[in-house]
């Protein structure tokens, strides 16, 4: 099985949101909840950078660590993924998580949340694979249909990659090695404890 | 004449500003000087230690791009608490079982002598009650959010476990806040007779007779033992209570970094008090006889007060004299 990764390479990200607006709408992703967005680096000044940054699908994740109701689990293409129907809307994913991947439905008194919601690589979750309910709380299945996340499979400057980790990781080396610069493969360290080094 | 000059100060301005560019260009490489994480990462510690850029999206904490200090919140969070609320729990039951199997219940010695002593009225008892009521619901849902992931789920699976930890997160929601008003009261009512004094030195250097047969230091209304167990309530209590009203308001307790030490002040300072106040609990029911009466009834027996807190009973037998009244007891039936 793959050990599926994503490689936002910046030297190449435009900034276009185009990763951003494609998740929303393959996955109907309610208003206020993005599980994909861009972040511009040094904005303004020479040299700035922009990093699309997802979930992560960290190996030994943090935010399932600290889950008090164990509703984060790993599938064997190593995407974490998160059971909706355990999911209390505690928070605790959301102050572990480096990312800033977990996000909630709503802002009310007393910290309340409502479920946890998160990029899923684009592979679901706990239900039957493509029915409806999976859709419902998770949106599309495009791993089950032998597709690859949407957002990196529509990236127009082919920035953002998706696959199997040694394989991007190659893709992206060579790229470097080619045009003589890199600023590197943002949050591997973090979520994975290695970088790719070229 | 003039537009001629005109004319010339603009061309002039013209050139200037696209010399200066050119100087611009000349000195930045946009792809080798560009930002890399490698220097994103050095320079973390400044700035609320994330890498963190601009983000056109309305929720600004998502220009926070890698916040690496999350994992170590999640390290503590994951494993020393966990490791923390075991050994407080498991290590304080262990310690009343070896201590009830080597003392044994400390008995009355003189026996019970029928008389009865009024210690506790109906509104310390009603504030005791009502603390320690919402304080083993708040401390048994507050474990379950650490411990019943390993200890509960297997048996109960996956949704039954959801829900019960749903309902400890509503307890918590609404048991906060007549917590906090019975440890306002209690803080009111006893704080008078809970002042440390001389008498408590005395009763710590033997031990308050805890360990030996026969041992009796003399106490006022609360001995040494007693205080220790009041000033922790107090101060645990306010510990939990000031990051508990955090915690239910997230908005409102800063940074996540604040919510962070918020939440871990909140986990360390239940273990604390959940351990001390199952030592509470065991001196005052099956570890000692006659105690249990003190906050059941409200009254206590006259051998029992003598034995445990005699200065008390000497103060209380004072003040009936003085006040004319006839003692606060009753001869056996």
């Amino acid at each position: 099985m793959a050990r599926m990764k994503f490689l936002c390479d910046a030297d190449r990200c435009i900034e276009c949101n185009a990763c951003v607006t494609a998740c929303k709408n393959e996955h109907e992703v309610p208003w206020g909840i993005n599980r994909r967005r861009v972040v511009t680096l040094n904005d303004g000044l020479p040299g700035e950078r922009s990093v699309s940054m997802a979930c992560m699908h960290c190996t030994d994740a943090p935010c399932a660590a600290v889950c008090p109701v164990n509703c984060f689990y790993t599938t064997d293409d190593a995407v974490v993924l998160h059971n909706k129907d355990t999911c209390i809307g505690c928070g605790y994913c959301s102050y572990a998580c480096p990312f800033g991947a977990p996000q909630y439905p709503q802002t009310a008194n007393f910290g309340t949340r409502g479920k946890m919601d998160k990029c899923t690589y684009c592979s679901g979750g706990p239900e039957e694979d493509m029915s409806q309910a999976e859709y419902v709380k998770y949106g599309a299945n495009r791993l089950a249909e032998g597709k690859l996340p949407l957002c990196a499979e529509m990236c127009s400057t082919k920035a953002l990659l998706a696959g199997d980790g040694d394989i991007i990781a190659d893709i992206y080396r060579e790229r470097v090695v080619t045009r003589g610069y890199g600023s590197g493969a943002w949050g591997w360290r973090t979520a994975y404890g290695e970088t790719v080094t070229v | 004449m003039q537009i001629l000059s005109r004319m010339m100060i603009a061309l002039l301005a013209v050139g200037f500003l696209s010399l200066t560019t050119m100087d611009a260009q000349a000195q930045v490489n946009p792809t080798a000087q560009s930002v890399n994480e490698d220097s994103m990462f050095e320079a973390l510690g400044a700035d609320g230690n994330a890498v963190a850029g601009r983000t056109s999206i309305p929720d600004q904490n998502a220009a926070n791009l890698i916040k690496p200090d999350n994992k170590a919140w999640a390290a503590l969070q994951g494993t020393t608490l966990n490791f923390v609320f075991i050994v407080a729990i498991v290590g304080m039951v262990v310690l009343l079982t070896l201590f009830y199997v080597i003392r044994g219940r400390i008995r009355v010695e003189a026996g019970m002598s029928g008389r009865k002593i009024l210690r506790f009225n109906s509104l310390d008892r009603f504030a005791h009650w009502t603390l320690a009521s919402t304080f083993i619901i708040l401390a048994l849902t507050g474990l379950n959010l650490v411990i019943g992931k390993t200890v509960i789920l297997p048996i109960i699976g996956e949704n039954a476990f959801g829900s019960l930890t749903a309902f400890g997160k509503l307890a918590h929601n609404y048991l906060a806040w007549p917590f906090m008003v019975a440890l306002a009261l209690i803080l009111i009512l006893w704080v008078i007779d809970n002042i440390p004094d001389k008498v408590d030195l005395a009763w710590i250097k033997q031990g308050g007779g805890l360990l030996k047969k026969g041992v009796h230091p003399p106490a006022k209304k609360f001995n040494a033992g007693q205080k220790v167990v009041f000033w922790s309530v107090i101060l645990g209590g306010v510990a939990l209570s000031f990051t508990g009203v955090m915690l239910l308001f997230p908005a409102e307790a800063g940074a996540a970094a604040d919510w962070q030490f918020f939440q871990t002040i909140h986990a360390l300072a239940a273990a604390v008090l959940s351990a001390i106040i199952i030592a509470h609990i065991y001196i005052g029911s099956v570890g000692m006889e006659g105690a249990f009466d003190a906050m059941g009834s409200g009254e206590v027996d006259e051998n029992w007060a003598k034995e445990h807190h005699a200065l008390w009973v000497e103060e209380v037998e004072v003040k009936a004299k003085t006040s004319g009244t006839a003692r606060a007891s009753t001869p056996a039936e």
